[in-house]
Parts: structure tokens; sequence; C-alpha cells
């Protein structure tokens, strides 16, 4: 079985996937991918179903190499990553080669990074899922030294692919759904919150993001009296400090502080890679606005399919690119993604 | 705005979104033992029906959650089948199906704030204790964190606050109170509810083949030991805690 060899990481390197659903009566959230558009995005790229197992980087990478030839993919936050020195662009898929040191630094831009092998990450699954789940205790981080589990790579002579991919790291307009609780907040606070800049806030984790704004704090009529009730990560919640908490993927699972609405699953990842300091703005829809946005994984990952496409390299990034004949013009003039790009690593 | 139905069956009831793929069907505003019960009696019901597309039924203090794919059915579908339960919702058995009886140490290293929130009672500590353990409590909801109770009711007098400031880490299975409602912690936690025992129960055991020991609606009685009883217990992996569970229907 391929090995993955953890030789240095960074303080927040996890296995996920997409998560345990369906143990909220139990009290233990979904957990999976902080971005789960970045997971999909390397399955898609990988031609991996969406139940693959990822390593997600918060905020920095490490040092990892495979014992195997293995097809890699980086998507999420944009990580400066290199294999034997030699740069690999995110949002594409390609070989790493045995032994080979794929090197991944600090977030550019975004938060969470994903690293996917086209073979999956095979770690026993807990309840029906690989993912850490550090609020619940499921899992650990990983530290230098580690070694994991992967899968075979089904096809590892696919030639490199790409995908395109809006950014969805520098904040912007946010769109929030109606929840049980919106109706606590007086039209002038629910008005005041949707007209108000926020700033990504350093303090934030899996759990949830704090933001930053100018300004009187949010306060709920009913005041913190509010009988406990469920939460799904989105929800954007109001502490007694009257600061909002945009939950994610590891959120509790039942709270009483109040909130004012759940951010839709669409652009629940672009607050997750919102790096602090970057300005977030909410906007309200109703709820036929809101459920006319829903996709479901399958559908996002069928979509992500079909928008990959073939590697074309540009000559700038290809190392030696002496070695290659350039100007015989003898051959049918696909040699770069015939030969190049297989065996660049 | 969100309230988009209102049952029939309970007058209370209230349907609103809750994400993109479920609804909440919330009882009342007010934690009181008819709307625990109503919403247990609720989620039975609906997971009973067996729905087409639903994904996930979970219950709160007051309220339901309703999951649902949005690929087999949709929010309005759902909702008026919801409506249609909440009109024919009869008053479910609120007998519990099973009694758990589990040992808590009171002493003073043990409690450190049930002298505190003994007072705030009106009462001793030892009258506070002598309360907790007259109770039979039930199992409100599962949540926050892994398999974590809340347990209640206790006597209006137990109405007491949550502290301003949090206490920044209570062990896992100590027993914490507030608002009529006492807490066995999952994990190692900062809370803002007061310290007032300690138990050796694990409500979540991730590495067990029954990772979630309660079940909403389980009734949990507590007893008295002493602290050396409570180091043993501690000391012994296989002892549950010395709890016992009793199926009781």
């Amino acid at each position: 079985m391929p090995v993955l060899r953890v030789h240095s990481a960074g303080p927040g390197v996890t296995v996920q996937d997409l998560g345990r659903p369906g143990w909220t009566a139990q009290g233990l959230s979904r957990g999976g991918a902080a971005d789960r558009l970045a997971l999909l995005e390397a399955a898609a790229l990988l031609d991996q179903d969406a139940g693959l197992a990822v390593l997600e980087m918060a905020g920095f990478g490490g040092v990892f190499s495979t014992d195997r030839p293995m097809r890699i993919a980086l998507t999420g936050a944009q990580m400066q990553a290199s294999i034997d020195g030699v740069p690999v662009p995110p949002n594409i898929s390609q070989l790493l080669a045995a032994g080979a040191k794929l090197t991944i630094g600090g977030a550019r831009a975004g938060v969470y990074g994903y690293l996917a092998f086209a073979g999956g990450i095979v770690t026993a699954p807990v309840m029906g899922s690989r993912a850490t789940h550090l609020t619940a205790g499921l899992g650990r981080v990983l530290a230098a030294g580690d070694s994991l589990p992967l899968g075979e790579d089904p096809a590892p002579d696919t030639p490199p692919r790409r995908l395109d991919i809006a950014d969805r790291c520098h904040g912007g307009i946010i769109r929030l759904m109606p929840g049980p609780q919106t109706d606590l907040f007086d039209k002038a606070t629910l008005a005041r919150f949707l007209s108000t800049p926020f700033r990504r806030d350093p303090r934030g984790n899996r759990q949830g993001v704090r933001l930053d704004h100018d300004g009187a704090p949010f306060g709920a009529a009913s005041g913190l009296s509010i009988t406990s009730d469920l939460i799904v990560p989105g929800d954007v919640q109001l502490t007694g400090e009257g600061v909002p908490y945009v939950l994610l993927a590891e959120c509790q699972t039942i709270g009483g502080y109040p909130r004012i609405g759940t951010v839709i699953p669409a652009d629940l990842a672009r607050v997750a890679q919102t790096a602090p300091g970057t300005m977030l703005q909410f906007t309200l829809l109703d709820i036929a606005q809101a459920d006319a946005t829903a996709q479901s994984d399958a559908d996002l990952l069928r979509g992500l399919r079909q928008a990959c496409r073939p590697l074309i390299r540009d000559p700038h990034d290809i190392a030696d690119l002496l070695g290659y004949q350039l100007v015989s013009g003898v051959t049918a003039g696909d040699d770069l993604e015939r030969d190049g790009d297989g065996t660049q690593g | 705005m969100p309230d988009i139905a209102s049952g029939h069956g309970n007058s209370d009831a209230a349907i609103s979104p809750l994400g993109m793929d479920g609804v909440l069907v919330r009882f009342s505003r007010m934690l009181s033992p008819q709307a625990n019960g109503a919403a247990h009696g609720f989620c039975d019901a609906v997971i009973a029906a067996d729905l087409p597309g639903v994904t996930e039924v979970a219950p709160s203090l007051t309220s339901v959650r309703v999951g649902f794919d949005i690929t087999k059915t949709n929010r309005d579908s759902l909702t008026r089948a919801l409506r249609a339960l909440l009109a024919g919702l009869r008053d479910a058995d609120p007998a519990p199906r099973r009694l758990w009886r589990i040992p808590v140490a009171f002493g003073p290293s043990h409690a450190p704030q049930l002298a505190e929130a003994a007072a705030l009672a009106g009462l001793t500590p030892d009258q506070a204790v002598a309360e907790i353990t007259a109770q039979r409590l039930r199992v409100l909801a599962i949540g926050f964190a892994p398999g974590q109770p809340y347990l209640g009711m206790m006597p209006p007098h137990w109405d007491i606050p949550r502290q301003s400031e949090l206490t920044p880490k209570v062990p896992r299975g100590a027993l914490v109170t507030a608002v009529r409602q006492l807490i066995i912690f999952a994990a190692d936690t900062p809370t803002g509810w007061r310290q007032i025992g300690q138990s050796a129960f694990a409500v979540w055991r991730p590495d067990s083949d029954r990772p979630f020991a309660l079940d909403p609606g389980d009734a949990v009685q507590f007893h008295a030991v002493s602290d050396d009883t409570l180091r043993d217990l501690q000391a012994n992996p296989n002892s549950n805690g010395g709890a016992t569970c009793e199926v009781l229907r």
C-alpha cells in the first residue's frame, strides 16, 4: 500500500473528507473540509468520487512525499508549492514522483489549502468518515514523522488537467438566508447589520470565524434568555458581546446565543477562505431566492468534472525547456502534452 | 418572516428554515417539560413516518430539525408533510425508555462551586445534594458537544444564572448546573456553568461501538459517592463510571 510521509507540517494539517452527516441528535456536527468546494474540485481534477479524503492545511502546508508515483492536486487557498524546487501551480493535477519532496508553504490568498492524492488517504474510517473533528476529539493534527496510508492511483498515466475556478479568497458580498431566530432582531438592527462592512478577525478556526466591525454591537430584542436551539454550519451567531461569528464545519450542534441568519452553502467556502483583515458584507435573500441556489454535492462534482481541461503548459513553467527540440519542425506539435507532463513530476 | 407555517395540532408550533437542507419545527421559545415532551414526541413521529427524502431528524430542548435531501424532496413538500404530522400528533408516551443511575462525588475537591450554586438556589450544600440525588431527571437534549446531555428540569428555585466569566476548564465527567438544568461534560471544556460535582461516566466514547451513551428522553438519577469511590471508578476504564442502565419499556 502506498504511504504518504509527513516530513514537516504546519500547525493545522488534518485529514478531511465531506464529514459525518447524521449525528446532530447525538451532539456531533458533520465536520469535514472547511471549504467543501475545494475538496470537490480536487476530486474532479483527479477523477475521484466525492468521498475522497485529503489533507487540509490551515494557513501553512509542510513537506510531504510518497513512495509510489501518485497524481496530486492542490486546491483551495493559494499556497506556495514546489516539487524538488520546481513550482507547482494550484488547481491542476500532476504527477508526484516516488520520493520527490513536495514542499507547501504559507497561504498567499485564502486560508485552507487542500492536498489531494489520486488514490485518496485511506486511514480507517470512524463512524463512516475519515474526517478529523478536532472539537470532538476525533483524529488529530498531523506532525513531522507521521505516515498515512494511501490508495493506489488507479490511473497514474492520466495526462495533467486543469480547472479554472473563480476566486473565493477575497471576501466580498456573502448571501444569508433567514433562520428561526432572524425575527428576534428588530428591523433597524437587521438593516444596520446588512449595511455594515465586517473585517475577518484573526480569531477563527474550523468551528467558526469572528468578524469585527466599527460601531455598536448587534443585540437581539430578547437578550440572552433564549432557549438553546439547534445550529447548522453557516449560522451567523451574535455572542453576548454582540459580535458575529460565522459557524463552520465543526460548529457546536446546539447553542444559546441568537443567530441572525445562515450563510448559504454556495457562499460558505468564501467565508472560510477569507483571510484575517479582509472585508465581508452580508445581503439577505428570501427563502425562495436562497433555495434556488441549492446544489447537491453530486451535481457540483458533475459540473466540476465537465469543467476540467487538459493542461496546456506555459513554456515559462517548464524547467528543462532547453531540453526540448523546439525548432526542428518535424514533430506533431503535441510533445509537451504527450511526453513532457507525464514525466515532469 | 421565517415562520412560514404553523401547525394545527399544536398551536404553538412554528416551522422555519434552518439551513438550505432543513426545517425547524419549534414548539416553544421557552423551555418547559411540556414543550420538551412535544419535541421528543414529534421527533419520534417524524422518524416513524419515514417521509421521502428525509435525511436526519434531531431534537433539541423545544424543537426538532428535519434535514432533507434536496435532490429527493423540497422545502414546500416537506413542510406540508410535517404540518400534517403536527395536526395528527397525539400525546407521546412521556415515560422514559431507560433509567441510568450514575455515581457522583460532591466532595469539595470535585465540587468547587457547589456552595455558591446552592446559595443561589437558597439551599445549604447538603440540601442541594439531597435535591439533586432525589430527582429523576430527563435527557432534555443531547448537544453542543458529542453525547453531552442537557438534564432537567430541577425545581424552579434552581433557575440560577450562568456566570458572567467563563471557568477556563472543568474536567470531562464534571457535573455542572445553570437555569434548572444539569450537564455532564463530554470533554475538558471552558464553561459559564458552575461545577457542583464530578462523575467518572463517559457520555462520549469515540472508540466504542456505542459512541454515545445517552439518548434523548432517557431518565437519569444521580447518587452520591465518596471521593475515594470516584477515584476507584476513574482508575478502572471498564467500570462505566459505576453507572447502571435499566431498560424500562
